[in-house]
């Protein structure tokens, strides 16, 4: 077991301070400083989505569409949902913490292909580049899903840079899953069998899979899509020969596994969160593991549950319909095990745990709502307004950017090295918290109620729910810019951290806040399962909090 | 702005009953659900927070409770699964005896031709009380014809025929929204659907006169493009018959069966060799470009008037000696 010594934060040498200049960055090998490029870089493309959606809201807080043009509107909607899926929600948690963590966490010095991660990085930021010129040269208005013919005959905007910008994000996303697949099984420290992972690192060998075997097919989709427009290809224009559905499927076979690629990471830290802070094992070891893998397979059945009313034939819907329901239990019971653990806890209430407590919650209304989608009849109805917003929003912002923000405050002492504001932190969360709900909850209302989804303009009948849905935007935006704000100050001004400072299970606590290069002073040896809180006992006091801390 | 401020779309058809029960139901079990989870997580969270000198206790898992909490949501899911499936059956298959209307889409508005000729844009005028059946095609890009006020809705593709049907319980007049993101004017691809009482309706489709019934534009055009030359109304044709083909079953020269329905037809048309009957040569030359949408769907509604001739119209041949030897 690695030793460590209290508060070391200073001259002693760490990832942080390994290399200095722009150079020893860029040309990293070091998943530390890979995370924090990809932080940078993800955080940059969160503002700008976030803009647009800010945008969006102030455009619908009238019905009559007086903010922008038409146009406008359909490419600030269409590179919203661009840039917030492909380059924030997929890479967010796997690439930013993922990566940080999963070596640290199964005792390697790096990923299995330190080389290809930062190949990772570069795809990225070339597809990211791509996207930005998307943008500056008058962006793009196919929608986020780019269906066909519309995409590829009758628009005029930038769908060729826009489809190639997420066909590099792509293989950068296909590598990084590959990266942890591979050191997932050739890496793991002495003892630490797949029985003792940390959930965190079940969650993304589950994401990896998901990766790997379902963006080629968006890539390949995506390109289609592009030789069309250019060279009349007629894959899925009927003028031209082609099928109108045919790239709903492909799409969606991808895209919808890409929830979950989106939402297990989530899951994961939300495990590593809530034991942490109830000083409990995770009910159900076994059960959770199986769930995620569980979801990772059972999400590649479940794509066309996406075109119920797409002209597909019903026999084909009942079956996708049962399908869906089907990968809603592993779900309900990850909810209902985190529920469990805190059973006969011991509960501390610091930030990341706020947001576990948030992202359980929220989850759990995305994941019912998405009960009443699975279900044709009601599905017919609700599809295509404002309540699949609402749904996929208490998923993907509810859900994942919480558990994110969580993780984030979670392990900022250990990627950072000091401590971010507790009362700021709280604070945060509480505003992220009501702002979502005032954003979203609305729309379900709004999308019963039969108000489509990308309406620039809107009957008046709809206002009132509008303007709370934009005055929550405005709520939440403020709860992002805040961490935003105290992590950036914390670099600098922020306490000091120790090694491990909730007191937590697992190898990342036992190195060094923040780690040096190759992560472990000696090679980490497990003899223990995971999240042994039962050995750790409680979070030291806040007055006890610079005594070493060793097990 | 704020004097109308409803929580609730209206209801006018038989299905929107049907579909407000199961979302009632859904919300109350929902409901339930998350009350259940979120009073467990506070009393959780209040009961079981750090005391002094208290330590937690350790619990591995049940294997009884996981495997409870799994079958009892899963069967109530089932409830869920079967109650809209049953729903979604009866969305899904339209009466025999509807009246038809005709609907091509494009961007940015709703082309209607109701049986009798009458044409209407982003208006739709129905009967209550009355099975209406929806045609629709598009011109261009994948539209969405949705009604909130009958809860359905169906995407609207180019190429090909997807229908849709309805049955209005209530005067008034109604959202016609398009759902599926079309391009610059989606949101404003918009329009009403008029139910009215049923003298009132006949008043209307008779007010608005001035045109021939679909069928009989479809009769012309069908001597007109020469579809008659080939397709007569005697085994003698270098075509099949068409009298009384309409939803009938048809032999290919393959094997294969299909159902003589609008999207054969429509593709039988534009692509006549796709699909080749029993008995006959592909020699048909292909329509493609020739006809609009509109014609498209006169020709149709002609071939279908010749499957159940209707009184008045001269049906040129008795329907049952026509019928039989390419069926």
């Amino acid at each position: 077991m690695a030793t460590t010594d209290g508060p070391d934060f200073g001259e002693r040498e760490s990832y942080l301070n390994a290399g200095h200049g722009l150079k020893s960055w860029l040309l990293t090998v070091d998943h530390k400083r890979i995370a924090l490029l990809y932080l940078i870089s993800i955080t940059f493309f969160f503002f700008i989505g976030g803009f647009f959606a800010l945008l969006i809201r102030l455009e619908l807080l009238t019905p009559g569409g007086e903010l922008v043009q038409s146009d406008t509107y359909n490419k600030l909607f269409t590179m919203h949902g661009q840039v917030m899926v492909f380059f924030f929600l997929i890479p967010a948690v796997p690439a930013v913490l993922g990566n940080f963590l999963i070596p640290l966490m199964i005792g390697a010095k790096d990923l299995a292909f330190p080389r290809i991660n930062l190949l990772s990085w570069y795809l990225y930021i070339i597809g990211g580049t791509l996207m930005v010129y998307t943008i500056l040269n008058g962006g793009v208005d196919t929608g986020w899903t780019f269906y066909t013919p519309l995409s590829t005959e009758f628009l005029k905007t930038n769908v060729i840079s826009a489809a190639v910008g997420i066909f590099f994000a792509g293989f950068s996303s296909i590598l990084t899953g590959l990266n942890f697949i591979v050191t997932i099984h050739r890496m793991r420290a002495p003892g630490m069998t797949w029985n003792r992972l940390p959930l965190f690192v079940w969650a993304h060998y589950a994401t990896s899979i998901i990766q790997v075997l379902g963006t080629p097919v968006v890539a390949i989709t995506l390109v289609l899509v592009a030789l069309e427009r250019l060279f009349h290809l007629g894959v899925f224009n009927p003028a031209l020969g082609g099928d109108p559905l045919l790239f709903q499927h492909l799409f969606w076979f991808y895209s919808h596994p890409a929830v979950y690629i989106m939402i297990l990471p989530g899951m994961g830290i939300v495990s590593e969160v809530v034991c942490c802070f109830s000083r409990k094992r995770i009910f159900g070891y076994t059960a959770m593991t199986l769930a995620v893998v569980g979801i990772a397979v059972i999400g590649f059945l479940v794509w066309a549950h996406h075109m119920f009313v797409a002209g597909i034939s019903i026999y084909a819907a009942l079956i996708f319909s049962l399908l869906s329901y089907f990968v809603a239990v592993p779900s309900a019971i990850k909810v209902f095990n985190w529920t469990a653990t805190m059973y006969k806890g011991s509960i501390t209430y610091q930030t990341p745990m706020l947001y576990a407590f948030g992202f359980v919650g929220l989850f759990t209304i995305g994941g019912l709502t998405g009960l009443f989608l699975a279900c044709l009849g009601v599905d017919v109805h609700v599809h295509d307004t404002y309540f699949i917003i609402a749904h996929f929003h208490y998923i993907m912002v509810g859900g994942m950017v919480m558990a994110y923000l969580g993780g984030m405050h979670f392990w900022w002492p250990k990627i950072s090295g000091r401590m971010y504001p507790e009362g700021w932190g709280k604070l945060a969360a509480l505003i992220v918290f009501i702002g979502f709900n005032l954003t979203f909850f609305p729309q379900f209302i709004l999308g019963y109620m039969g108000m489509p989804r990308r309406y620039h303009s809107y009957p008046p009948e709809f206002q009132i729910l509008n303007v709370l849905s934009t005055a929550g935007a405005t709520i939440l935006a403020v709860g992002y810019l805040l961490p935003m704000v105290y992590f950036t100050w914390s670099m600098r001004y922020g306490k000091p951290a120790p090694p491990n400072p909730w007191n937590a299970a697992g190898l990342e606590w036992q190195t060094h806040s923040p780690p040096p290069t190759f992560n472990f002073d000696e090679q980490p040896v497990v003899t223990w399962e995971a999240y042994n809180y039962d050995e750790i006992g409680e979070i030291p006091e806040k007055e006890k909090e610079e005594v070493p801390v060793a097990h | 702005m704020f004097g109308h401020f409803p929580l609730w779309p209206e209801s006018a058809s038989t299905n929107a009953g049907n579909v407000d029960a199961l979302y009632i139901f859904l919300l109350l079990v929902s409901g339930i659900m998350t009350a259940l989870i979120f009073s467990v997580l506070t009393v959780f969270a209040v009961r079981f927070r750090k005391h002094r000198g208290q330590r937690a206790v350790q619990i591995e898992g049940s294997h009884h409770l996981e495997i409870t909490w799994s079958i009892i949501p899963f069967c109530v899911m089932m409830v869920f699964y079967i109650w809209g499936a049953v729903i979604f059956f009866q969305e899904r298959t339209p009466p025999q005896d509807a009246t038809e209307v005709y609907t091509v889409a494009k961007q940015w508005m709703w082309k209607f031709e109701h049986q009798g000729g009458q044409r209407e844009i982003n208006e739709l005028h129905v009967p209550v009380g009355r099975d209406v059946k929806m045609i629709m095609t598009s011109q261009d890009v994948i539209h969405s014809f949705f009604v909130p006020a009958f809860r359905i809705k169906q995407d609207v593709l180019p190429g090909r025929y997807t229908t849709l049907w309805f049955h209005a319980t209530k005067p008034g007049t109604y959202h016609l929204f398009c759902s599926q993101y079309c391009g610059t004017q989606h949101s404003g691809m918009i329009g009403w659907i008029t139910v009215m009482e049923p003298r009132d309706y006949e008043a209307w489709m008779s007010g608005s006169a001035g045109n021939q019934p679909l069928a009989v534009t479809g009769e012309k055009l069908f001597s007109e493009l020469g579809c008659v030359t080939c397709h007569r109304s005697d085994t003698q044709g270098r075509g099949p018959n068409l009298v009384g083909v309409f939803g009938k079953r048809v032999l290919l020269e393959d094997g294969r069966t299909v159902t003589a329905d609008e999207n054969y037809i429509r593709e039988s048309i534009l692509e006549p060799g796709a699909k080749i009957v029993q008995g006959f040569k592909p020699v048909m030359p292909t329509f493609q470009g020739q006809v609009t949408d509109e014609q498209l769907n006169a020709l149709i509604e002609y071939v279908k008037s010749l499957a159940a001739p209707q009184p008045g119209r001269s049906a040129n041949t008795s329907p049952v000696a026509g019928a039989s030897p390419q069926l």
